[in-house]
């Protein structure tokens, strides 16, 4: 303990309340696939500037809500709207210029260098006829800055490290300049330190940018430490939502997880930790 | 698209124009360079070589141009909308079906007029990629890279086997087929050629025009989606262009194999996994290709000509099995 409240100064200890302001509505809405509903009847809104975090076990239905926010998935019911207009009805290159998805194992073709990956994000900016232009330049150039990838813009994305390469895949996202940004998972498979670097890039781009980001995570130490609303799901439907403190409760872990755990609160953050009980 | 790409473009180009020339001068005969060049440029009937070039040997080279650039532009766009390093059309049974289409209405019918190739070889083309990839995704696991080429070998086998009892059974018609069945570039009549470049210039005009999309797919379909990219119609695209580009090149030179398996490859070691650059370059480096493939053919054991499509399976072959060993 004394270990953690040393170092007690040298975090970001403000707490953001994010603006009341939700541009990206879902309502009621029911996905699946063919005919049986994973997602039931789910509601949610995302604040801009902030970053909200969806969790739950496998199989929870997190990543469908993505995928139907996304609109890789047709909801069966429902809708998700984005400024009150369905994604479903928004012709799918417009909606790219305001909606950004970074999918789960997302892959990198081999040989792409990093400048080129990042250029992708650039897709739905261009036509046939207006190919490249120096606001794309500018673009993928901010973005690269951002994500702390300029440095090996011209190496190539499979040569590199985990954490580098998924690093490049949200500086393309960003590349694409767009006020939604929905991750899946993007810190799966990635070491503790580099799973906090690239959460701590995401918590800036919502609270510094005024973006709004919906992450679906499996870790709920790093969601309890980052988010700002924490959305917790079980069976498709949503059990508890709000700020971590709140949701973040034992009752909730045994509920949702069928974990039984402590909740203590980080000295240094003021953030809900969860310790799971293990029996002696 | 980076300036170091843009500048070897000529250095294509030129390549192009030297094995062209070097092709037209290869033969029987040989026609020396210069007169190759004043036959083009200024011709003359009444001096024999010239006639040779214009009548015999330029026909031949354009159409290794034509059937080397549809064949490596269909297979970099099969290779990067199923992500799968091994398809062409050759592996999964493109090839195969549309020659089967065109040899059996051939031997039905006892001929059949030039306008109507493309499009029998297009039919038949379309039906076994509808079987291949059916039989494919029906597979436990679905259409994977696997399931894929085995499907495909296994449609190939069976189309095999009738093209072969066709043959067996009819042996005075299929006569003039049976070389035109192993890729060849000698024995088209140019109507075929002119009803088969409508098809190639649409499938190569859709092949540049979604090269950028098919960039984006490689990524995977959720981060096309995400991109902006319509799947679904892009695939639909990639299809139509595949299928022109392929049924053309059948129209002409028969089931020509391996091209758009190793020339994608070779392309994207120089330029890298960029479609819009993939596209246009494999077209260029096919044609090169088939034009020493061609050259080779009729050197090799000269005087006697061997099929083409012979020497590109001799030297395709070894090609597919590195590639299994290195990619799969």
């Amino acid at each position: 303990m004394t270990l953690i409240a040393t170092k007690l100064d040298s975090f970001d200890v403000k707490r953001v309340v994010p603006t009341s302001k939700s541009r990206l509505t879902v309502k009621n809405i029911s996905v699946g696939y063919g005919g049986a509903a994973i997602v039931k009847n789910v509601s949610l809104d995302a604040a801009e500037g902030a970053l909200t975090i969806l969790v739950g076990p496998n199989g929870c239905g997190k990543s469908t809500v993505l995928k139907a926010i996304a609109r890789v998935l047709q909801p069966m019911s429902g809708s998700a709207r984005l400024d009150g207009t369905s994604v479903h009805t928004i012709p799918t290159r417009t909606l790219a210029k305001s909606l950004a998805l970074l999918p789960q194992g997302p892959i990198a073709p081999e040989g792409l260098t990093v400048k080129e990956l990042v250029s992708q994000g650039r897709f739905p900016h261009q036509t046939l006829a207006r190919q490249w232009s120096a606001e794309d330049s500018h673009a993928v150039f901010a973005a690269m800055q951002a994500a702390d990838v300029a440095g090996f813009a011209d190496r190539r994305v499979d040569s590199l490290s985990g954490g580098q390469r998924q690093r490049c895949w949200i500086a393309m996202i960003l590349a694409q300049d767009t006020d939604v940004v929905l991750l899946d998972e993007p810190t799966t498979f990635l070491d503790l330190k580099v799973q906090v670097d690239v959460m701590t890039l995401l918590r800036q781009i919502a609270h510094h940018q005024n973006r709004t980001l919906i992450v679906v995570l499996h870790d709920l130490n790093i969601a309890a430490m980052f988010g700002d609303k924490i959305i917790m799901m079980r069976g498709g439907v949503i059990v508890d939502q709000g700020p971590p403190d709140d949701v973040m409760t034992r009752r909730n872990l045994a509920r949702v997880f069928d974990l039984d755990a402590h909740v203590i609160t980080d000295p240094a953050s003021g953030r809900p930790v969860c310790l799971p009980v293990v029996a002696q | 698209m980076t300036r170091g790409a843009m500048l070897s473009l000529p250095v294509v180009l030129a390549g192009i124009a030297l094995a062209f020339a070097w092709h037209i001068a290869v033969g029987a005969k040989t026609v020396p360079l210069g007169t190759v060049l004043t036959a083009l440029t200024s011709y003359d009937r009444t001096i024999f070589d010239h006639v040779v070039v214009m009548d015999l040997r330029l026909p031949r080279a354009i159409y290794a141009v034509l059937v080397g650039a549809s064949l490596s532009v269909a297979g970099a766009l099969m290779q990067g909308i199923t992500r799968n390093p091994l398809a062409e059309p050759g592996i999964l049974g493109l090839l195969t079906g549309a020659s089967f289409a065109v040899v059996i209405l051939v031997g039905f019918f006892g001929s059949v007029a030039p306008v109507w190739i493309p499009l029998l070889a297009a039919v038949g083309a379309a039906t076994t990629a509808a079987l291949v990839w059916g039989i494919a995704a029906a597979a436990p696991g679905g259409s994977t890279p696997l399931t894929l080429i085995l499907s495909g070998a296994a449609i190939t086998a069976f189309l095999g086997a009738f093209i072969a009892l066709a043959n067996l059974l009819d042996q005075e018609s299929f006569e003039s087929l049976r070389v035109w069945l192993t890729g060849t570039l000698s024995s088209r009549a140019p109507a075929v050629l002119w009803w088969s470049l409508p098809w190639i210039a649409v499938g190569l005009v859709i092949a540049l025009a979604i090269a950028r999309q098919v960039t984006a797919l490689a990524m995977g379909d959720e981060t096309a989606v995400g991109l902006g990219v319509d799947v679904a119609r892009l695939k639909a695209l990639a299809l139509v262009s595949v299928i022109a580009l392929t049924a053309a090149s059948v129209a002409i030179a028969g089931p020509m194999a391996f091209v758009g398996l190793v020339i994608p490859h070779i392309t994207r070691i120089f330029v890298g996994s960029d479609y819009r650059l993939i596209v246009p370059f494999s077209a260029g480096f096919g044609a090169m290709y088939l034009l020493l493939i061609d050259i080779a053919a009729r050197m090799v054991l000269a005087p006697v000509e061997v099929s083409t499509g012979i020497i590109s399976a001799i030297l395709g072959g070894p090609f597919f099995v590195w590639l299994v060993r290195a990619r799969l």
